[in-house]
């Protein structure tokens, strides 16, 4: 059998080494003139058309198997990837709702700093720590104290008005009485024309009144107030409030004048302790009785 | 079937179809989407097959069929053409110079004897990559590890198809 194989094996036509030499050779020629030239690529795609059905049958098992996966997830795990997701998305929302207050906060020291390099005066900033819950004693108390040298008395602030006066201080705490107690004065003026006046409040956080304005008194609604600084306890010119309301009944002697504090008193975190302000020389003691009225020293008067 | 004469193995009959059929099966199977670590494992199917028909019917698969089944896998591969004809050249060449000597030995025997051909067919398909882009993936040469040792396990199966072929016309 073995005989007449290799007899027929070479009587079939070259040896295996020429032909091995003739298909290395047409193979080389190929592959130089493939990856020299473009010739090919005409006959590549037509080959590749017809081959494309079989490499499209071959992936099919692949494809069926990917597909009969996505189609037969289990329930459970719908269930457990959907409470993942929404736990993500709670986390996520959470940290986007952080993320607005870090930009409103910076957006807001940045507008103090800009209220520190206009005004003259020290200042510090201190953060809101507690504020009382009272709604008729809203005190707040800011985590700067008798180590950072704040003084009672000393007015607090934000970027853009008077909020409140140090009432109390505690070694790391500050109390703040804000300028809408109930009965705390403020001497101000009126911007336009330099009229005098006290502001008090109302014990609401949006409302300050003006007390004993004459009727006839030169008062308009939309009027800015502005500290005096006249008893020495406010810097002057301090905005505090705006004239929102005005009301001239001639039953009555004075005029009823409310008003809006311009600063966001019951709405910010940061604000700036003012201190270092200008000692003012003794008040002389007859005057004192007289002018009570008007100069209030700016602390809580006991009605 | 089992007092079947070693070398007798070598005498079973096969019809064309039947070596088309197997040629094109080996084709598939290299197409298949391999992935990763199954790329780098993946033997190649056409030149184990391609090496049984050199080794067992010689005179009607040689390497005329073997650079025309290279093409083949070129057009499938994208890779140039010739790069794949040159190596199942090779390696057609090799199994019909190993044809005689495989009928001497077992199976296990016979994937020793084969895997320097797998290899060098592996050997001047990197050689050819490596001209062209420069640098050989060394996990390539896996590959003709586990087609030696896919050898016995397809020539097995590959004779039991042989014996079970309904059109054979010499059946015992």
């Amino acid at each position: 059998m073995e005989h007449t194989q290799s007899f027929r094996f070479f009587n079939r036509g070259p040896s295996p080494a020429v032909r091995l030499v003739f298909f290395v050779l047409l193979s080389l020629l190929l592959l130089f003139v493939d990856a020299r030239y473009q010739y090919l690529e005409s006959a590549r795609s037509a080959l590749s058309v017809l081959f494309y059905p079989l490499q499209r049958l071959v992936a099919v098992p692949g494809a069926l198997w990917h597909q009969a996966d996505t189609i037969l997830v289990l329930q459970g795990n719908l269930i457990r990837d959907n409470a993942q997701l929404r736990q993500q998305h709670g986390v996520d929302a959470a940290q986007l709702q952080q993320l607005q207050v870090l930009q409103a906060d910076n957006q807001h020291l940045r507008q103090l700093l800009a209220v520190q390099q206009r005004a003259d005066y020290p200042m510090q900033l201190a953060e809101i720590v507690y504020t009382e819950r009272d709604i008729f004693k809203r005190k707040l108390f800011l985590d700067k104290g008798a180590q950072a040298n704040v003084l009672a008395g000393q007015v607090v602030m934000d970027d853009s008005g008077v909020v409140g006066q140090v009432t109390r201080v505690y070694p790391w705490l500050s109390e703040v009485t804000l300028i809408t107690d109930k009965d705390h004065a403020v001497p101000v003026h009126v911007l336009r024309n330099g009229l005098r006046a006290v502001v008090f409040g109302s014990g609401d956080t949006s409302d300050l009144a003006l007390r004993y304005m004459p009727i006839s008194s030169d008062i308009q609604e939309g009027d800015v107030l502005v500290t005096s600084g006249i008893d020495g306890t406010y810097p002057p010119g301090l905005p505090v409030a705006r004239v929102s309301h005005i009301e001239r009944d001639p039953a009555y002697p004075f005029a009823r004048i409310l008003c809006a504090p311009v600063a966001g008193v019951d709405k910010q975190r940061q604000l700036l302790i003012l201190s270092g302000l200008p000692k003012l020389p003794e008040r002389p003691e007859a005057v004192a009785e007289t002018a009570t009225d008007k100069l209030k020293k700016g602390r809580r008067k006991k009605p | 079937m089992s007092g079947f004469p070693k070398d007798q193995e070598f005498l079973l009959p096969a019809s064309n179809t039947f070596i088309v059929l197997s040629l094109l099966a080996a084709l598939l199977l290299n197409w298949l989407p391999w992935r990763g670590v199954w790329l780098a494992l993946r033997p190649d199917f056409v030149a184990l097959v391609l090496l049984y028909w050199c080794i067992h019917k010689p005179f009607r698969i040689g390497i005329g069929i073997a650079w025309m089944m290279g093409m083949f896998a070129d057009v499938a591969d994208a890779s140039l053409f010739g790069q794949h004809a040159l190596a199942y050249s090779v390696l057609a060449f090799g199994g019909i110079v190993l044809h005689r000597r495989m009928q001497m030995f077992d199976l296990r025997l016979q994937a020793l004897q084969i895997f320097p051909v797998l290899l060098l067919t592996y050997v001047v398909y990197a050689a050819v990559h490596w001209q062209l882009h420069g640098y050989v993936a060394w996990g390539f040469f896996i590959g003709s590890v586990v087609s030696a040792l896919l050898w016995a396990p397809l020539t097995m199966l590959l004779q039991a198809l042989r014996h079970h072929h309904p059109s054979d016309p010499d059946k015992l």
